[in-house]
């Protein structure tokens, strides 16, 4: 035996408990153990690689920028939404550590789950900036924006779209119409952007689709969220703007606009 | 067949998604879509950190934003394009900011700027440190206006179709199911990012395997100025994950194991308490990289389990700038090294960051190709020359997004459908690509492993292309380089599932990586001169009299690659000496 060979047998270990499933071949997923270095410096996501490089070419996961930015690379990871890249094998000494899909999403294999549905509700709550006046000549200048008013909206801006959020939701998995956290919290964000008119628009959007009253304020989203962005506070200001909406629509003749 | 575009964007970052809403608002009319690989909010524009340069401040001019990019490219760079770059800049920022990019501000609610290496003023527009993240959303937010846009998300372009020098499609997988289809379209603009990947210690995503570049190369692209290839001075060891330029910008030093700001003993100024522009911290990256590297030389570096590394000490600033300004770094910090950069000293060493080579265009983003485009770190207009000023590749992205779909539009328009015999031709060629994907890749329990092969490109690289070079060197890796092709022939990919097998998406990066890797080996191994990012220990001046000159990659059937030079655009700035500090 080398000497590297050596270091390696006494090197410590971890065993991952990861979900397979592939459509092709499986009526249904199962468990598949890996036997991976622990070392001090690795994630979650450096097992996994350690597993498709050196153990099985074949497991499926979504992964990229490796520095929690990306959004990638979510997964359930001791039963609790995670993002790989930035959880520590070394806290799940000695082991075994479960690796499982996002909940509340249709898997398409192993780790990687089917996330259109938030895609095709994003574009619903109009993220994007809505002038009254249209589109303003950028040759006017830039709109001014104290770092007050930067400060306002710029929790709900961090979301990096990761689905945490949508996994630890309870009301997402019994009500797939929800718009849902992330979805919601980036409405809001918009809304209290200082350059933004369509607050109103927005609100219409989420009454009529009943996009927001499934929310019981579990608040399992803002837990989750690994960019402190907590959607639960976003949903929870909605509500309330609602309420109030609707209240003014039955005393006010065409809804109090 | 699925579908037939005007325009078809591959890649769904900055550039991408800039010449999508573009297109979409100047010529609704115009059918577009945009294919990636990954969901394009996933794109590593997202890493990027520190800023995005353009002239705004009052006492800040054009004349000095040009002059600084023209000597950061150690008069590489073609004057013509870096004119129109730095003009169109500052409208591309502030049109960000219109489409809701929460940029930091001053008191009073205007742009603020900060300063950044190599730049004669203050002029890099931020959003915190996460610059990239916030304008990628928020382009990617804004193209969601455009209902008319078709995204196809998470499909792996492998080929592009031309025909008669004009292109007219791609050949894709559709990762979900497996399917292999052909879109065609008009014009193709790639704006596929960089390949950091072909290195193993980078600050680069998982996907910046510059699948772009090798498809271009494939179709009968050149590549140009492949040989320079950055180094950016502070990556966290082990990860390689980036710690910005802007850390040094608000204030921070350089250490190496004596406590000693050595850069000033690299010809970079002299060391004063609070940051100089062009100065020491604010040198460009090619130089802090080197005297990095010189540290190490000297023994003046610390050894630690991944490389020697040197300091970069932000204590001074205290908690309340580092949280304001800098709290990405901080929180990266916390969580891959568990050190908090308030407290403590923050270990770093150079980490191949950016590709200043790419796709030859021209300042249009237009390929010898007709209807071929590409814009971002795929393109080479070429605005960086050898070495690139941190902070001028996100305006890129927009001027150059901005400009390559513009043309494409033009293009469109100006030409017809494609005639019928044109429509077999290419029918056959996505036909072909099928086969070649289904029969010599998947289910093909190929001789050799793909990740090794990675491996041994990633050692082959970092030996015969670091940050000093030598023709000894290179000329071995080279040969490695051509023995590794070989070994690629007879990999095979296990797996024949056709739900995401991303065994097979490995195998495809790992072929367009090899390519890419013989382009930059030849081209670095022609360059008998030291300019910028390419430093060659055996030719150290730099040579204007036989190296003023890009160098373009151009692949023949057979797949061999052969250089040619062409000429910089020099128009009124003449090469002079690059002077930082003094």
């Amino acid at each position: 035996m080398t000497l590297e060979a050596a270091a390696r047998a006494a090197e410590e270990s971890i065993t991952l408990e990861v979900t397979r499933y592939e459509p092709d071949g499986d009526t249904e997923p199962h468990t598949q153990s890996y036997v991976v270095p622990l070392r001090k410096d690795w994630t979650v996501l450096d097992g996994l690689n350690y597993v498709k490089d050196s153990l099985d070419p074949s497991l499926s996961y979504r992964w990229s920028c490796r520095m929690g930015v990306c959004g990638s690379c979510g997964m359930n990871v001791g039963g609790r939404p995670s993002l790989s890249c930035g959880t520590f094998l070394s806290d799940f000494a000695p082991g075994p550590v479960r690796v499982e899909p996002l909940s509340n999403f249709p898997v398409i294999r192993d780790l990687v789950v089917d996330i259109t549905d938030f895609l095709d509700k994003l574009p619903t709550v109009k993220p994007w900036i809505i002038r009254d006046d249209g589109d303003v000549d950028v040759h006017a200048g830039e709109f001014l924006q104290t770092p007050a008013e930067l400060d306002a909206y710029s929790q709900f801006s961090s979301c990096i779209n990761c689905m945490l959020c949508y996994s630890a939701c309870p009301v997402y998995g019994l009500d797939p119409d929800f718009t849902g956290p992330a979805a919601i919290a980036l409405a809001e964000r918009y809304n209290l952007d200082s350059r933004d008119q369509g607050a109103r628009e927005r609100l219409d959007v989420l009454i009529e689709r009943e996009g927001l009253w499934g929310c019981t304020f579990v608040g399992e989203c803002t837990r989750v969220c690994p960019k402190h962005v907590d959607p639960a506070s976003a949903i929870q200001r909605y509500k309330l703007k609602a309420a109030q909406e609707s209240v003014r629509a039955v005393l006010l003749p065409r809804g109090g606009r | 067949m699925v579908a037939a575009h005007d325009v078809l964007i591959v890649g769904g970052g900055a550039a991408g998604l800039r010449a999508a809403i573009g297109i979409s608002q100047s010529s609704p009319d115009l059918d577009i879509a945009m294919v990636s690989k990954v969901y394009p909010m996933r794109s590593h524009t997202v890493s990027a950190e520190g800023g995005a340069a353009g002239v705004a401040a009052e006492d800040d001019t054009i004349e000095e934003h040009i002059y600084d990019t023209i000597s950061g490219s150690d008069w590489l760079g073609d004057q013509d394009a870096i004119e129109a770059f730095v003009n169109e800049a500052p409208h591309e920022l502030l049109q960000l900011e219109h489409w809701g990019c929460p940029w930091s501000r001053q008191p009073d609610g205007q742009i603020a700027v900060r300063a950044f290496g190599g730049m004669k003023k203050m002029r890099t527009w931020f959003a915190a440190d996460k610059t990239g993240f916030h304008l990628l959303h928020t382009l990617f937010q804004t193209s969601l206006k455009y209902s008319t846009l078709r995204r196809y998300d998470e499909w792996f372009v492998t080929k592009l179709l031309v025909d008669d020098g004009r292109v007219h499609g791609v050949v894709a997988v559709e990762l979900a199911t497996g399917e292999i289809h052909a879109i065609t379209a008009k014009a193709v603009i790639l704006a596929t990012g960089g390949c950091g990947k072909v290195f193993p210690f980078t600050t680069n995503a998982n996907i910046n395997t510059g699948d772009g570049m090798a498809l271009a190369l494939r179709a009968g692209a050149p590549l140009k100025d492949m040989e320079f290839v950055q180094y950016h001075p502070t990556g966290l060891p082990f990860t390689g994950i980036l710690i910005t330029e802007a850390a040094r910008a608000e204030g921070g030093w350089l250490l190496n194991k004596d406590g000693y700001r050595f850069l000033q003993d690299y010809d970079l100024g002299k060391p004063t308490p609070t940051p100089v522009l062009r100065s020491m911290e604010l040198g460009p990256r090619d130089r802090v990289s080197q005297a990095i590297y010189g540290e190490i030389q000297k023994g003046r570096a610390i050894d630690t389990p991944y490389g020697a590394v040197v300091n970069l000490d932000l204590r001074h600033l205290g908690a309340k700038l580092i949280d304001t300004k800098l709290p990405f770094v901080r929180e990266l910090c916390l969580k891959y090294e568990r050190i908090d950069p308030v407290k403590e000293l923050i270990p770093v060493r150079p980490v191949v960051h950016y590709m200043m080579g790419g796709v030859h265009t021209d300042i249009n983003g237009a390929t010898p190709i007709e209807g071929l485009y590409a814009a971002g770190e795929t393109a080479c207009v070429s605005i960086n020359g050898a070495n690139r000023l941190g902070s001028n590749s996100l305006p890129e992205t927009l001027v150059f997004g901005a400009r390559a779909g513009k043309a494409a539009a033009a293009y469109v328009r100006s030409v017809g459908d494609r005639p019928g015999t044109v429509e077999a031709a290419i029918r056959a060629q996505a036909d072909d690509e099928a086969r070649r994907l289904r029969t010599e890749l998947i289910g093909r329990d190929g001789s050799e492993r793909v990740p090794e092969i990675r491996e041994q490109m990633q050692h082959t690289m970092e030996t015969a292309a670091g940050i000093y070079r030598n023709g000894p060197d290179i000329a071995t890796g080279a040969g490695e380089l051509a023995e590794l092709q070989q070994r690629m022939a007879k990999a095979g990919v296990a797996d024949a599932s056709r739900a995401f097998n991303t065994e097979l998406t490995t195998a495809l990066e790992l072929a367009n990586m090899l390519d890419i890797a013989q382009s930059m080996l030849i081209s670095a191994g022609q360059r008998e001169e030291s300019r910028g990012a390419h430093q060659r220990t055996d030719f150290p001046k730099r040579d204007d009299a036989r190296f003023l000159v890009h160098q373009l990659v151009h692949r023949d059937d057979g797949g061999g690659l052969r250089t040619e030079q062409l000429p910089v655009t020099i128009t009124r700035w003449q090469p002079g000496e690059r002077v930082y500090g003094r």
